[in-house]
């Protein structure tokens, strides 16, 4: 029965997510402006490091590599940082950034994350 | 004549032995996160002496000293454990010991180091000589599952405590025969982030996540078992969302009383550690992470998870409040009291400067340039439990 649940909650978490983020393929169309990316790479690195390393290869959180993030939906895990996740200690980061610039962070983590 | 030669040649001898003599009581060294590097520091001149690099992944890097103060034991998040000399200024043993490593400590003998693994999760023990491994605690909490191991702590009589954090225990390990370590466990609550023994080497605490309260272990009468205090300390109300976990060690105790963070809310708890009654709690300017205690106890420093991470709040335990809030610089994320508590050292990791500062006036006293600077660690470590 475990397993039904977890789908059950991850369907419900990606409705939300599409839902909400109906402007995230527009999203990538307005890109944030050099800047704000720096802001945002730092951002990763060192805050949402805390937890998930500041190489991204996981800690207390999981690892945030292309390959960790490869068969999620991308939409999901926007949802994810923008959000959070009740029931884990991933809190919501909305009030720091745009539903965009977490779309944004979304694609470079499953691509390439910059240095 | 000959006494004269004689005397010339131990001059000469003397000159060229080359290094000063130097004691290890005030040094210290400053981890420098993001380039793997380590500045080794003099708490007395206020001045660092030494640079050393190739440390790998120093995210979230701890250090622990032998018992000497002359080396230090530096855990990286990439699962190496480094052996560093401070007198000779140099990395004497390096290994990889995990994937994915959260911290260490050290024996109350001084002979066995013991790493905190995320993955595989469990703990590590090595001989603090050579690096050689000596056992392992797989943290498996139920057949075929492995939990994160937080909040590691050495105990009297070459034990450790640790908390499992998706497991939800406390486990302490006795490690006096070092090759076949002895497991005991306790139920700890939901989620435990981090612990800590106490200064005399009583009790462990381990701070709750997923749940509002700490678990409690009397390492004295174990076989008491368990115990939860501050249990509903957010009375139902709904936590802030928390954006760095806090960090407990036994430093967080003073006068009497235990200062403990509390998870998702802008306080300080204050706790009795002789009822384990809650008797206070104190409004500080964000979420606190380290709440450490100068070591005469007389003030606490506070510092806060992001985005209140340029902020430091100094607690008076006389007065129960807070009497100093400053901004010091960007990304406060460490501090550390020199050995007797009239300075106090802070990473600032996005000025790229460690500030030192005296705590009864609160004046600035100088800087140390470092790169992203997150630990500081003083020798004054050696000598205390569950450091």
């Amino acid at each position: 029965m475990p397993s039904l649940s977890v789908s059950k909650s991850f369907l419900i978490l990606f409705l939300v997510s599409s839902a909400s983020l109906v402007g995230a393929e527009s999203a990538f169309a307005s890109e944030p402006d050099y800047a704000r990316q720096k802001e945002l790479v730092h951002l990763v690195r060192q805050d949402c490091g805390s937890c998930h390393g500041m190489t991204l290869k996981g800690g207390l959180g999981p690892a945030l590599l292309p390959e960790t993030l490869r068969d999620k939906p991308a939409e999901g895990l926007a949802a994810t940082i923008y959000y959070g996740r009740p029931g884990t200690p991933m809190p919501p980061w909305k009030q720091f950034m745009s539903e965009a610039e977490a779309a944004w962070i979304v694609d470079k983590l499953m691509t390439e994350f910059p240095q | 004549m000959r006494l004269l030669l004689s005397l010339a040649f131990a001059l000469l001898l003397n000159a060229c032995a080359g290094p000063q003599l130097r004691g290890t009581g005030d040094l210290g060294l400053i981890i420098e996160r993001a380039s793997g590097h380590v500045t080794l520091v003099n708490t007395t001149s206020r001045q660092p002496y030494a640079r050393i690099g190739g440390l790998g992944d120093l995210s979230h890097a701890s250090a622990v000293y032998s018992r000497d103060g002359r080396y230090a034991f530096i855990f990286g998040r990439d699962g190496g454990l480094t052996k560093i000399d401070l007198l000779e200024a140099k990395i004497v043993k390096r290994i990889i010991q995990s994937g994915n490593a959260i911290g260490g400590s050290i024996s109350q003998d001084g002979r066995i180091v013991v790493a905190q693994n995320y993955t595989p999760g469990g703990i590590k023990a090595f001989d603090a000589e050579t690096l050689e491994l000596l056992s392992e605690v797989p943290a498996e909490f139920a057949p075929g599952q492995f939990s994160k191991v937080v909040g590691l702590a050495d105990t009297a009589g070459n034990k450790f405590a640790y908390a499992l954090f998706e497991g939800g225990e406390i486990w302490v390990s006795d490690f006096s025969n070092p090759k076949q370590p002895t497991t005991q466990r306790f139920t700890a609550g939901t989620q435990p982030y981090d612990g800590l023994v106490t200064p005399d080497g009583r009790h462990y605490m381990a701070g709750l996540f997923g749940e509002d309260g700490i678990a409690l272990l009397d390492l004295w009468q174990t076989e008491k078992g368990s115990r939860k205090i501050l249990e509903n300390y957010g009375r139902g109300q709904e936590k802030l969302p928390v954006f760095k976990m806090p960090h407990l060690r036994g430093w967080s105790v003073a006068q009497g009383k235990a200062y403990l963070p509390a998870i998702g809310r802008h306080e300080v708890l204050v706790v009795d550690v002789a009822t384990w009654k809650e008797v206070g709690r104190i409004p500080v300017r964000g979420q606190p992470v380290f709440v450490m205690a100068r070591p005469d106890g007389r003030q606490i420093w506070v510092n806060f998870a992001f985005p209140d991470n340029g902020k430091v709040d100094v607690i008076d335990t006389l007065a129960g409040k807070v009497v100093h809030a400053f901004e010091p610089g960007k990304g406060i994320l460490h501090m550390e009291f020199a050995p007797r508590g009239e300075n106090v050292w802070l990473s600032a990791r996005d000025d790229n400067k460690v500030l030192i500062y005296n705590t009864e006036t609160f004046a600035k006293l100088g800087e140390i340039l470092a790169e992203s600077p997150s630990g500081i660690f003083f020798t004054s470590r050696a000598v205390r439990i569950g450091f």
